[in-house]
């Protein structure tokens, strides 16, 4: 197939959903859909010759005919085979999604401040959900590219958040995709979280699977941060390692807003991620950390972008990776400070160890800069587990496994430790643990 | 306890080691002097097993076994100990779960039980006593950001809890102020034994002062040309390496 077929693929599948929609087609959110999908035919896929793709072959993915999940299609996994992703059972706002869908089988939401919603996108909009219609795809072109395109024209499910004014959610609110069926699917997560000014939350997404079959996640999360409110995401990518993962995160904040990610991503034969936040009011501040691990054929490549469009906005990003075989590390940091966005203090690292001869990394900041008074560093680094420190743990007598993964953790440690949950924060250090002294003959 | 024969050692191809013979035996100090760049912490870093050197020719048994066949770890564990004379950073790792970490594999190297952290704790505090190190450095990642002078140290701090049977000190006394290197040599003293032995590699005729060597020997130019009692290192110091230099050309 080439990828006008492909494409046709998909359009023939957004038929076959329009079919299945019944009455929900005159619904204000169908609009958008459709919108979607009209650029969608219109856009090519992205290729190597695109400068923000130009690392990032995905023609593997466009090699499969997925097909659509069904919610009526997907088998509900047992609850003992839930237990894996559950970060040994803390108390959570838990909300489960199998191949893409609601279960409110498997979710279970605890008491929360008054006129908060956690729940699903689907039941906000069967519901009319006025915030829920206003809002999704607001701060989103759907041209951005042909996945998001493909998921606003397939948007349906999803986690729907939302904070009103001064509500503090105190438990995490996990949010678990999981992958279970057998069948090729393409799955398409659609998140819609929203903050009233003053309100805080702190969320899990997370990505698993119960499958080994390759399936297509192509997943989109819309954070609408208000005014001098908090979110806090742990975003764990833990998918099967036969998997392709296409992410879009955008975050919009407010003045005084604040915004953090700590991303931990690890699984997925090619994973891509857009992270943008766009700060539009003063005194916003954002810190992007994130974790990216490879290991064997693995393709990991995060971009992000921080539009700092209000004056005295801070963003910070940290991002490290470690990769090993013959995988592929690609991390793009745009930062654009606009004309008016005086006193932006800025801050981008990205840090990588390599620990075999064929592993790679490209690495890039990308400054656009158009206000005067304004503080903007940035740095990169691509190298190996120093010699010298290993050999100190060995000479004080730790074995050459044990000092290797000692100084991984060090170096991993940096991300690990912004995130707030202990019990998920032991989890990914066990997950870490056991994956870096497995691979040591 | 130590006998080195005829080592002969190179890095990146360049001999530095030029034939080395040396025995210590159980509980013997001795200290090696000698010029910058004369091969005094290569010596030392082929008995702690670093890979960069290879081993031209000779040998070095440490009680009756084959030192250098053995990787630095378990060199480490069967009581070799270098105290660096540059201790790396190692930032990201805990000071105190890193001191626990190479007791316990050295615990567990011997059959014995590994220890506790709690139990770990109240030693460490004892041993911290001795080199009269303050707490706060415990809580720090190995050595960053830590003064000349604190990463000394922090080394002989290791060689309390780990307590070696051969300890090899490279310059510790390098970048010490006058207190800081009474209370380490004072640390070492506390540590020897009639069951142990020492290696102090040293500049200065004034730590001997502190940690009276039994035996002074002068390496230069990869080899020793001299030994002597503790008051070859007087001599030293009053007459210089280029005494032992004329009489190794005159020789
Ligand atoms: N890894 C290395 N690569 C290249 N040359 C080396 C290396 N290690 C040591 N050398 C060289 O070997 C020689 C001996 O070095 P060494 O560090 O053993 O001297 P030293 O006697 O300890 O000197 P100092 O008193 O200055 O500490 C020097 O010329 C040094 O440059
Ligand atoms: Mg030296």
């Amino acid at each position: 197939m080439d990828t006008s077929q492909i494409k046709n693929w998909y359009l023939d599948l957004f038929k076959d959903f329009e079919k299945h929609l019944n009455g929900e087609k005159s619904s204000p959110v169908h609009k958008v859909r459709r919108n979607a999908i009209e650029t969608f035919a219109d856009l090519d896929f992205p290729n190597l010759h695109q400068e923000d793709w130009r690392f990032t072959d995905i023609s593997p993915i466009l090699k499969h005919t997925f097909s659509r999940a069904r919610r009526e299609g997907s088998r509900l996994p047992a609850a003992d085979q839930l237990s894996p992703f559950l970060f040994g059972g803390m108390p959570e706002h838990r909300i489960v999604f199998v191949d893409g869908f609601y279960s409110p089988e498997l979710s279970s939401v605890l008491e929360l401040p008054k006129g908060t919603v956690v729940g699903s996108l689907a039941n906000a909009l069967k519901q009319e959900n006025d915030t829920a219609v206003e809002n999704i795809s607001r701060s989103l072109n759907p041209g951005a590219s042909a996945f998001t395109a493909l998921n606003t024209a397939f948007a349906q499910d999803g986690a729907f958040i939302h904070l009103p004014k001064n509500a503090v959610v105190e438990q995490p609110v996990h949010i678990l995709f999981l992958v279970t069926s057998k069948d090729n699917l393409i799955v398409q997560p659609r998140n819609l979280v929203i903050t009233g000014a003053n309100s805080r939350v702190n969320i899990v997404e997370h990505y698993a699977s119960l499958t080994d079959t390759v399936y297509f996640t192509n997943t989109i999360t819309e954070y609408i941060v208000g005014e001098n409110s908090n979110i806090d995401v742990a975003n764990i990518q833990s998918e099967h390692e036969s998997a392709y993962h296409v992410a879009s995160t955008v975050a919009t904040l407010a003045a005084g807003a604040n915004f953090v990610s700590h991303g931990v991503l690890l699984g997925a034969s090619i994973y891509r991620h857009d992270v943008n936040v766009i700060l539009t009011g003063e005194g916003g501040s954002t810190n992007l950390e994130g974790l990216y691990l490879t290991r064997g054929e693995q393709l990991s490549d995060t971009h992000t972008m921080i539009d700092h469009a209000a004056p005295r906005c801070t963003s910070q990003e940290h991002f490290k990776g470690i990769l090993d075989g013959k995988s592929r590390g690609v991390f793009n940091g745009k930062i654009l400070v606009r004309k008016g966005a005086q006193q932006t203090n800025s801050y981008q690292e990205n840090r990588n160890i390599i620990l075999s001869n064929e592993a790679k990394v490209d690495t890039k900041p990308q400054l656009e800069i158009f206000a005067d008074d304004v503080k903007c560093s940035h740095g990169a680094t691509v190298g190996q587990l120093s010699e010298e420190s290993l050999f100190y743990l060995r000479a004080r007598g730790i074995g050459v496994e044990q000092a290797r993964l000692m100084l991984i953790y060090a170096f991993a440690n940096d991300v690990l430790k912004g995130i707030k949950e202990d019990e998920v924060r032991s989890e990914l250090a066990g997950i870490l643990s056991s994956r870096f002294l497995e691979n040591v003959s | 306890m130590l006998e080195i024969k005829n080592l002969h050692a190179s890095v990146e191809g360049k001999e530095i080691l030029k034939g080395i013979d040396l025995t210590v035996n159980i509980g013997e100090v001795h200290a090696i002097m000698g010029p910058n760049g004369s091969g005094k912490s290569t010596l030392a870093n082929i008995l702690a097993g670093k890979p960069e050197y290879s081993v031209t020719e000779g040998e070095v048994m440490y009680e009756g076994k084959d030192l250098l066949a053995m990787k630095p770890e378990i060199r480490a564990r069967e009581g070799v100990f270098l105290a660096f004379q540059y201790p790396v950073e190692l930032p990201g790792v805990n000071n105190t779960t890193f001191l626990r970490t190479a007791l316990n594999e050295s615990r567990k190297y011997h059959s014995q039980p590994e220890v506790g952290a709690g139990a770990f704790l109240s030693l460490l505090k004892k041993k911290m006593h001795l080199v009269e190190m303050p707490d706060t450095l415990l809580s720090r990642s190995v050595n960053e950001g830590f003064s000349g002078g604190e990463k000394k140290r922090n080394e002989i701090l290791q060689m309390a809890v780990l307590e070696p049977r051969l300890a090899i000190l490279d310059e510790t006394d390098s970048g010490l102020d006058i207190d800081a290197l009474r209370i380490v040599a004072n640390g070492v003293n506390k540590l020897k034994s009639r069951d142990n032995a020492t290696i102090v590699v040293t500049h200065y005729q004034r730590l001997l002062n502190y940690i009276v060597p039994d035996y002074v020997h002068v390496l230069y130019d990869g080899r020793i040309v001299k030994s002597g009692g503790k008051d070859l290192a007087l001599e030293l110091e009053e007459r210089g390496y280029e005494w032992v230099k004329q009489e190794e050309i005159a020789k």
